[in-house]
Parts: structure tokens; sequence; C-alpha cells
């Protein structure tokens, strides 16, 4: 029986030797994630399983990320109700504002070594697709979810059907895992991989860094997929001896490889020389258009930052380009670091202070306007470049603002060039 | 377990929007939601409705947003089945976490009519069409899923299934 590697993870956690596309089955779980805006209605629900409390308290993880520091009362108040149930269960990863451990969940939970290949997890959270980078299984849920994984340390699924990318080559210079992911959403659609895994393989898997990996599986998401998932490889094997440590050194991971010939509903051959510079338009992730193709987009605000480019490299890729620049009078440049490690991180490497020196400000390690919640939020008419990953109506502010998605480069070229462009036009201009 | 009742039959994309619409999403109250189920799409359905009736739909069935609300109003108008040939994915997962049945079939969904009467065995998937005697059969749940359905939901059957504290 052949199977993808997303059946084999969840073949192995649900006790079968094999399993089958539209089969449902019960599955262990490894690492279970809540946030402040998930979290709260599932307490409420946990309480009514009348379980005694979770099945095990260092695989649930809690984190007060949307729209902290608490930005209104109803937010504290929801933390506090995070908080408490935190400690009540001493739940040991629960990431408290301040904490160095703490930031954007989808950030942190592989920084902290909370993910392994071979994983199985579920967050409350659409973005927990995230994960596959590492080799793991993972998927969004609700709170109902969650509240009972919570409680029993499993959860049921239905065996996905899968789509196979096979990549080969190698990126262009300045082009990264954002242009390629919204590159393929661009080809297939929002709803091209419902409910399928995307698997990524074939040689060029071995060019893209694992920032460009967790980048990729963040958006499987916004193609409609239920998860993306990367073959682990020796950059895989790097990251988890880096970041955790811990479980490289038990051996507490295992690799899972997809049979050749698995039965893919569809294959489909990118070489990753042809992935252009790419900007998602307004409302849809589907809307791409490759930069330099269309006229002048002027903008208001630039947002670098969010669980699909807050980490280092994403921080280190707007600094080579803001480095000596200046903001564009006029555009508000707000960059979020994804976690404190990134902060404390960019601040010794200096990053910061090409940041403030270009006219950028900096904020706290938070999801802020990613969801339209604080930090940044965009007025009527105002047109924001930005390195998260949804831009639909309203997303971050008024219902009549306008998000356009990039990658870095393009994002932190933007924010000088005051519309949208690329970095190479920043030497042309000078 | 099983299903017997007459059948309301939509089309293709029936979203939550139309399933509850959101101006009515200030109540969790499952017999609130029910009183506005369909409202938008049908206005009709929820003075029509009886226990045990069943939902037949198009192809992804239930897209949009991920509001638990949607099944939940959907079971508590007392329809004790949806059959389509696919679902939208939060929302199948979504149904049979609320402990609303819903069954993937697309010749059934085909084949019947609106307002025939229908009778569906869970255990075996075979779906009767008993005004046109056609039958069909979807692939059945398996156990644990249709102990969910009988439990009311994902809360009721891990309420069933956690160790007695110590
Ligand atoms: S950064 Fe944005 S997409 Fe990521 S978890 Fe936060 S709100 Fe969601």
């Amino acid at each position: 029986m052949k199977m993808t590697m997303t059946q084999k993870i969840l073949a192995s956690h649900a006790g079968l030797d094999h399993v089958v596309p539209g089969q449902l089955i019960e599955a262990k779980l490894d690492l279970i994630l809540g946030n402040d805006v998930t979290t709260p209605p599932a307490i409420d629900i946990f309480q009514k399983t009348c379980a005694c409390g979770v099945f095990d308290r260092s695989k649930v993880a809690l984190v007060p990320d949307h729209f902290t520091p608490n930005k209104d009362i109803k937010s504290a108040e929801h933390c506090k109700k995070i908080r408490e149930f935190a400690r009540d269960q001493k739940i040991e990863n629960y990431f408290e504002v301040g904490d160095p451990k703490m930031g954007v969940e989808h950030v942190i939970l592989p920084e902290n070594g909370l993910v392994a290949p071979g994983d199985a997890i579920i967050g409350a959270d659409s973005h927990t697709c995230t994960y596959g980078a590492l080799g793991a299984f993972a998927t969004g849920v609700g709170s109902t979810d969650l509240a009972c994984a919570m409680a029993t340390g499993q959860t049921w699924f239905r065996v996905p059907e899968a789509i196979s990318f096979r990549l080969t080559g190698s990126f262009l210079p300045g082009v990264t895992g954002k242009d390629l992911i919204l590159h393929i959403i661009g080809m297939i659609g929002v709803d091209g991989a419902l409910y399928q895994s995307m698997e990524f393989s074939g040689p060029g898997v071995a060019n893209l860094s694992m920032a460009d990996r967790l980048t990729v599986c963040n958006m499987a998401i916004e193609a409609g997929g239920k998860n993306g998932i990367f073959p682990v490889d020796e950059q895989t094997i790097e990251y988890i001896k880096t970041f955790a440590p811990e479980r490289y050194a038990r051996g507490d991971y295992r690799i899972f490889e997809a049979d050749e010939d698995a039965g893919y509903e569809k294959t489909i051959d990118i070489d990753l020389a042809t992935v252009p510079l790419t900007v998602s338009f307004p409302h849809l992730p589907e809307n791409t258009r490759v930069v330099g193709t269309f006229g002048e987009v002027k903008i208001d605000q630039v947002v670098i930052g969010s669980c699909t480019n807050g980490r280092l490299e994403d921080l280190r890729l707007a600094a080579e380009i803001l480095s000596g620049q200046k903001v564009r009078k006029g555009v508000r440049c707000i960059i979020l670091p994804g976690s404190q490690r990134v902060w404390k991180e960019s601040l010794r490497e200096g990053l910061l202070e090409i940041f403030a020196d270009a006219g950028c400000i900096v904020s706290a390690p938070t999801c802020g306007p990613c969801l339209g919640g604080h930090m940044g939020i965009l007025a009527e008419g105002e047109r924001c470049v930005s390195t998260t990953n949804r831009n639909f109506v309203g997303r971050m502010g008024h219902p009549k603002s306008e998000v356009y998605l990039s990658g870095v480069p393009v994002a932190a070229a933007s924010a000088v060039l005051g519309r949208i462009g690329a970095p190479s036009e920043l030497s042309a201009e000078q | 377990m099983n299903a017997s009742g007459k059948v309301f039959k939509y089309g293709a994309n029936v979203d939550t929007d139309v399933i509850i619409p959101a101006r009515y999403l200030n109540t969790a109250d499952p017999s609130e939601l029910a009183k506005h189920c369909m409202e938008d799409i049908d206005a009709t359905f929820v003075d029509r409705v009886s226990v045990g009736d069943i939902i037949v739909g198009g192809p992804n069935f239930g897209c949009g947003s991920s509001r638990e609300h949607a099944p939940v109003a959907i079971k508590h108008s007392g329809i004790s089945c949806v059959i389509a040939p696919s679902f939208a994915r939060i929302f199948y997962r979504n149904a049979i976490n609320m402990g609303l049945a819903i069954l993937e079939c697309a010749e059934a969904a085909e084949g019947i009519e609106d307002k025939d009467r229908v009778e569906v065995d869970f255990s075996t998937g075979v779906i009767h069409d008993l005004t046109n005697g056609k039958q069909f059969t979807a692939k059945p749940f398996p156990d644990f899923i249709r102990k969910i359905i009988e439990a009311d939901g994902l809360v009721g059957y891990i309420s069933g299934k956690i160790p007695e504290c110590k």
C-alpha cells in the first residue's frame, strides 16, 4: 500500500499499518496549541468534558500572541483566563509577555524545540500547518477540537489526498519562499488544494532554507490545504539539533518518507528559477501579479513580520535592503520581530538600529496588524504592502483599505520607494 | 443508528452564511440559532422542517467560515443528516464534533429529489429513497465517528472516555 508522508505519519499515530485517503481515523497527538483567540472558548468547553486535567502538561502549548500586550479590556480578560488555566493546569509551555521564549505561536513553537519530524500536531489556529516544514503533520482545528484534545491527547482526522509539488533548481537572487508559495496559490487558487496535503519534494528542496520552508507551509491553508509538508533532510536535522537539542539527543523524532508513486491526485513541477517576485493583490491571496508587470501602486504602510515572515532570516533580509536607506516620506514602515528571541538577536546584530535609522518603527513580538488587531490598523482607502498571509477585505483595518502580500525584499524596497517595487529599483533610482 | 425523513434539496456551495447568517451570531443558544437556519436561502425551511428530516446539498457544502454555529443550527432545526457529494473541510470537522451526521455520496446527492422520503442506515452507509425506490451507498462511518454522533458530539464522546479522577 503506497502512502504519502502525511498518510504515513497519520497511520503511525493511529496505530495502523496503512491508511487510505478519505479514511476516518483517531490519532494520538504530540502537541496541541491554542492562542488568545481560540483558547478561552476551549477552556469553557474543556470544563464541560469533566476532565480532571490536561492529558499531558508538557504537550499543550498556550500562546497569547494576537492581542498582546493586551490592547483592550476584553483581550486582557481573555489572556487572564488563559493565564489562570495555564497556572492551574501547570501547563509547561505557556508563553507570557516578556518571557525570553515568547512570541507569535508559529514562530516560537519550532524555535523552542516543540516541533520535530514525524510529530502529529493540531492547533486551534489555521496557520498551524507551518510545522510541516520540519517534516511533521500539523493542521488547524476549532476550539472544540482543542478542548477535547487537551483532555484526551487525541483527535480524529479524515486522511487527506495529496498534491505533489516537485521542486527543481534554485531561486534567482532576491526571490524567497514567500514568492514560491504566492506563485503556487496564484497557480492553483485559494481552493486548489482543498482538503488535501501539499507535499513538497525534489532536488529543489535542498535549496530552500528552513525559514523558506516554514513560510511555504504557513500558507498551505491559503490554498485550502489541510497541511503542507517537506521531506526531512540535513537542514531539518541541523535545525532540530540547534532548536530541539534534547529531542535530538534522545532521538525523539521520526523520519517518514513518501513512497515513490504514492498515488497523488496530481503532480506539479516547479523550477525554482522560474519563480518571479510575486505580490498578491487585494482581496485574495490568489490574485497574484509579477512585480514589474503592473503600474504604479502607491502605498501608505509596510508591515514586515508575522508567523509567515517574522523570523531572523526575514529581518536580516529587510535590514540588508533598508541599510543606509530612508523610508519614503508619507509611508509608515512597521517591523514586528516574530519572537522575543528574534527581537533580541536583531538587537545584537544591529538590525534594530538599521531599522530605526531608516525610519521604521520596531514593535514588540505580536500578531498585531496581521489580523487587524492593533499596532498598525489601516484607515479607509489606505494601502499596505505586508509580509503577512491574508489580504481579505478588512483584514488589516477599514473594509475599504487594501493589503498587498509580498515577501520581505519587496516589502522593504516598497517602503523606500513609496510604491510597490523590487529591490533592484532602489539602486536604479540612486 | 438510522435517519428517516423528508428531503430538503439545495445546490452547490451552500455556505455558512446562508446556513446561519452572521447577524444572528451574537448568541450561541442552539434553539435560537435553529430559528434562523437556512433563512437566506430558504425562508420557509424552519416552518416546514420536522424532526428527522434530511438535507441534500451540492458539492462543497458548508464552505466559508469556521463557525461551529452552522452545524449546530442545522442539527437543532431537527435535521438528522446531511448528504452531499463533498463538504468544506472545517464544516465537515465541526459537523461531526457537534454531533451532526453527514454523508459524502455524489450519486445520492444527484439521484434524490426535493421532498422525497429517505432512509439512511449509518452502520452500512445505505441510503434508500423510498419515493423513487433508488438505493445508494455512502461509505459508512467507522465506529468511533458513529459513537461521537450518538454521544451528541465530541464533548459527549470524550466525556465517556476520560479516566476517573484520582
Ligand atoms: S501572525 Fe497573523 S496569521 Fe500568524 S498567527 Fe498571528 S494573526 Fe494569525
